[in-house]
């Protein structure tokens, strides 16, 4: 399978799939655009309320090629951050009091400087974030050490697991994607991960593999620790259920499935004023592979760079500025708001 | 259109109160309170949901409860076994009739 941009897909094209979410929310669903609704629910302008997390997408490059990825992230895909760009992202942080650096990708292990970066970062003392896809730890010798490397760094491993069984993982991510992320799991238990008393955090992402809502977190959560210790052993911290995101992979998902008018309707219908205020791009940064700004890591796959009168590049970070920025809003952000609301740490309702 | 099961209709079960507000709030409260967590999980509800819409046949609530079970994290070998239940009681419920049968050609036998 091959990212969008490798099919040079109409899709690969962010305006049009702006293009595309307007229409359909306006023209044929003939319901409120997200604007218009965060207005009547008295959030328009959207304000920052700090910056907290500097979400760092060190490239695009990965060993996955997942049905429903907003990153359109895959092997044939070579945006990667350079050394430069990640030091400009160091300077950053040494020069504020930012606490945590969230890291993801495509898969960040792929970056040639991620390990030096981790170790920067981990120097600052910056809590370090690493969204890992689980099947980069045994993909290739190199990489088998790095639940070792994550523990030496203090890093907090979050990772992708949209179902406990082979199923419906592997139709969303991959043939035996779910055969090599036990494995991952269980090495990552190995050196202390997941397990109660070490202080070493292995958090779990679920996101619904299919054109339906995430359910209770809670729920999730109890079902996930029940399957994942009866059947295979495996241990883990805590289970982050995020919504998809009409964007990129899963846009052309919802398109050619026939289910995009339905999945709209059912984001908007379920918009909850709790969960728009809660939204995580009000205390995040996130950098793109060459260095660029934006509210959070999907606005940057749409291209919708942080508001205009903000800097625009990490070289030149200003956390005083960027602290009070107003958010930019389209209708993909209606996913966030949905129910119980959904940020890269799970529900915000 | 046909006028019978239309599969949009099912968005405006939440409008049933048009006619008679007060009965739909009750019911609407009480179906809420049915399904929350309890001595039985929102999950464990939500598939003898799915297992009973197969069992009184309502296309809308067996969309309703495919979906929700879904959303609560349930696999597809799990909504169908719990179709299978509600095949099972149904099958058995005729079955079980049987016996009335051979009860009643015995009395009449030689």
């Amino acid at each position: 399978m091959k990212s969008l941009h490798a099919l040079q897909h109409e899709l690969a094209s962010t305006s049009t799939q702006l293009d595309l979410l307007e229409e359909g929310v306006r023209d044929r669903l003939a319901l409120p655009l997200f604007q218009q609704k965060m207005e009547q629910a008295g959030l328009f302008p959207l304000q920052a309320t700090g910056v907290e997390i500097l979400q760092i997408n060190v490239g695009k490059m990965c060993n996955q090629v997942c049905k429903h990825c907003h990153v359109d992230a895959g092997p044939d895909r070579k945006e990667i951050m350079t050394r430069e760009t990640m030091e400009q992202c160091l300077a950053a942080l040494a020069a504020s009091d930012i606490p945590t650096v969230d890291l993801t990708g495509g898969a960040p292990e792929m970056n040639p400087h991620f390990r030096w970066f981790v170790e920067e970062c981990h120097k600052l003392g910056k809590h370090v974030i690493v969204r890992c896809n689980l099947t980069i730890i045994v993909a290739n010798p190199k990489y088998h050490d790095l639940p070792e490397f994550y523990r030496d760094h203090g890093v907090e491993v979050v990772s992708s697991l949209p179902f406990y069984n082979a199923d419906k993982t592997d139709r969303q991510r991959g043939t035996g994607v779910f055969k090599d992320s036990v494995r991952a799991l269980k090495m990552l238990n190995e050196v202390g991960y997941g397990v109660e008393g070490t202080g070493l955090i292995l958090n779990l992402v679920y996101n619904p593999a299919g054109a339906f809502l995430p359910g209770s977190q809670e729920g999730l959560k109890r079902q996930f620790k029940r399957v994942l210790r009866d059947e295979f052993e495996i241990e883990f911290n805590d289970l982050f259920a995020i919504t998809n995101i009409p964007v990129s992979r899963y846009l052309d998902y919802l398109f050619s499935s026939g289910n995009f008018d339905g999945y709209m309707e059912k984001l908007i219908n379920a918009f909850n004023p709790a969960a728009a205020r809660g939204v995580m791009c009000r205390n995040t940064i996130s950098v793109s592979w060459d260095g660029y700004l934006f509210d959070c890591d999907f606005n940057q796959m749409l291209d919708l760079p942080v508001d205009s009168r903000m800097p625009q590049h990490i070289s030149l970070f200003s956390a005083d500025a960027l602290n009070n920025r107003e958010i930019v809003l389209h209708q993909h952000c209606y996913g966030c708001t949905a129910g119980a609301g959904s940020s890269c740490g799970g529900t915000t309702a | 259109m046909n006028p019978y099961y239309n599969a949009e209709d099912l968005k405006k079960f939440g409008k049933i109160g048009e006619f008679q507000e007060t009965l739909a709030k009750k019911f609407f409260d009480y179906y809420g309170e049915v399904f929350a967590e309890g001595a039985l999980t929102a999950r464990e509800k939500s598939l003898i949901a799915l297992a009973v819409a197969h069992t009184v046949q309502c296309p809308y609530c067996i969309d309703a409860y495919t979906v929700d079970t879904m959303e609560k994290g349930c696999s597809e070998q799990e909504m169908m076994e719990a179709v299978h239940v509600a095949a099972a009681i149904r099958g058995g419920a005729s079955l079980v009739h049987g016996v009335q049968m051979m009860n009643k050609a015995k009395e009449l036998s030689m």
